[in-house]
């Protein structure tokens, strides 16, 4: 654990809702814990330090996180400066000088980063519970053998795994032809399901907004358009490209319509993931926040009742979300592959 | 803005820990997880088909229970049947020889008294003819005792003898 402590003067500042939220549902280069205000009147943060990984004159570079913390924050970097500013890294002059264009937006350089930040770290932690979770299941079926009545952790998976494979891959999916795509998509449902419980603890080593990350919803979106459009069908490209059946003058708005379609399909996941999950942490956050807005505890069973009446609903939203990208994929997938009916 | 830019540290980090899990899970979770839920799935099919197999032996095997019993019965019937209508026959036909033997031994009975009445009616017979010499001796003893009588008589039977 590394702490800091820094001026305490920030108790006259006005508290910035948006800048808190904002700051919460982008990704940071440390995992923050608490603050306290220690004897001294200083204000401690804990964090939980995370590896910088950059890519700089053809070489990885590696260090931690805390190096941007020092006071000065100008960190040099080979024959240049680096500075971390509102949690992204970019190249400086010594003076750790931040240009702007015309447009308002940052102009300096930024390195390629490989950064384990907030947002990777939260990925790993998913990715472990899950490999956890079904690899100790597995487990068990292999030594317990199909035949034996669930136990377990197997009572915990098995509704689940049938429910996504009977309900949302076959009944899209022709049969011959879903189990060569159910490993994708059970991962798939699993991968999104879980890091989007993950984002919804609200304590380390939860409450990154990995899910709600356009990054990892755009990741998803495009396997899922290689996965259906690379396993096409030859029916399937033929009724994209060629439209048969069509008069001439149609096919000249149908065809590009198509085309645009193969592409916005993904596109409508990796928004839908992405809007409903920032929104979440978005409402949750605006409704802590009411506290320091009003600055009375009176408001507080009000805002820890709204708060509970949303992290219920975002519980649902997490399945409904897995669910539902699941299922789009899916569908999308068996149009390209089923046979013709 | 900041949110809709896409970080390409974390979709490299995403890309490569997606493809390493569903590697990872394809091989050490769905695999056995789905190959055991298979087994189970074939097997209760199996055991459904075996148990729909069983009940129509069941079924089977009692319509074979219920056509023996049957046949059992028609059969019991027919040899009491059988039974009673010999009975009566072997009843019958001890009564008709019986009534046969007894006409036979009334008939003899008959016989044997008839004759026994004519012999004794012969020997009566004789008896009475014997009786009756005896008494026409005594008569004609005591008749022909005198000498004209006897000489009248043998003139009677002369007249009624017809010399010629």
């Amino acid at each position: 654990m590394e702490t800091k402590a820094a001026e305490s003067n920030k108790e006259d500042e006005p508290f910035d809702p948006a800048y808190m939220i904002m700051h919460h549902i982008e990704d940071a280069h440390d995992f923050h814990i608490l603050s306290y205000t220690n004897a001294q009147g200083e204000k401690v943060d804990i964090n939980f330090p995370l590896p910088v990984i950059l890519w700089h004159n053809k070489g990885l570079h590696f260090f931690m996180s805390w190096t941007f913390r020092q006071p000065e924050s100008v960190v040099p970097f080979g024959d240049t400066y680096l500075r971390l500013y509102h949690e992204k890294i970019y190249y400086t002059d010594s003076d750790g000088t931040i240009l702007y264009n015309e447009n308002g937006s940052i102009a300096n350089s930024k390195p390629l980063s490989f950064s384990i930040t907030k947002n990777v770290f939260s990925l790993f932690v998913g990715c472990l519970i899950i490999f956890w979770v079904f690899g100790a299941a597995a487990k068990r079926y292999s030594k317990r053998g199909g035949l034996a009545v669930p136990k377990g952790i197997q009572l915990l998976v098995e509704p689940i795994i049938l429910f996504v494979r009977d309900d949302i891959i076959r009944a899209q999916i022709d049969k011959e032809k879903a189990d060569k795509f159910t490993p994708y998509l059970l991962t798939l449902f699993f991968f999104i399901w879980i890091n989007n419980l993950v984002g919804l603890i609200p304590f380390f080593p939860g409450s990154a907004n990995l899910s709600g990350n356009i990054s990892f919803t755009m990741t998803l979106a495009v396997i899922s358009f290689l996965a259906i459009n690379v396993f096409g069908s030859k029916h399937y490209w033929k009724h994209l490209l060629i439209a048969p059946g069509v008069p001439f003058i149609a096919k000249i708005f149908l065809i590009p319509v198509e085309i645009v379609g193969i592409f916005t399909k993904p596109f409508g996941l990796m928004l839908r993931l992405f809007a409903n999950i920032t929104a979440g942490h978005i409402i949750i956050l605006a409704i802590t926040a009411m506290i320091f807005i009003i600055r009375s505890f009176a408001v507080a069973p009000m805002t820890i009742l709204l708060s509970l009446i949303m992290i219920s609903l975002e519980f649902l939203v997490a399945i409904l979300q897995a669910y539902i990208f699941t299922l789009l994929t899916s569908l999308f997938i068996g149009m390209a592959v089923n046979e013709e009916h | 803005m900041g949110l809709l830019t896409p970080d390409p540290g974390l979709i490299f980090w995403t890309t490569t820990s997606f493809l390493i899990l569903m590697f990872l899970l394809r091989r050490y979770a769905w695999k056995p997880i789905l190959r055991a839920l298979k087994v189970r799935e074939e097997y209760i099919e199996f055991s459904l088909k075996d148990a729909a197999q069983a009940k129509d032996e069941v079924l089977k095997l009692s319509e074979t229970r219920r056509q023996m019993i049957e046949t059992t019965r028609l059969e019991r019937e027919k040899m009491m049947r059988e039974t009673r209508e010999t009975r009566e026959e072997i009843i019958n036909e001890a009564k008709a020889s019986a009534t046969r033997e007894a006409e036979k031994i009334i008939q003899q009975s008959r016989e044997l008294i008839e004759r026994e009445r004519q012999e004794s009616l012969s020997e009566i017979r004789q008896q009475i003819s014997l009786i009756s010499l005896e008494i026409a001796e005594k008569i004609l003893k005591q008749e022909l005792v005198s000498e004209e009588r006897q000489q009248s008589v043998i003139r009677e039977y002369l007249d009624h003898v017809n010399f010629n």
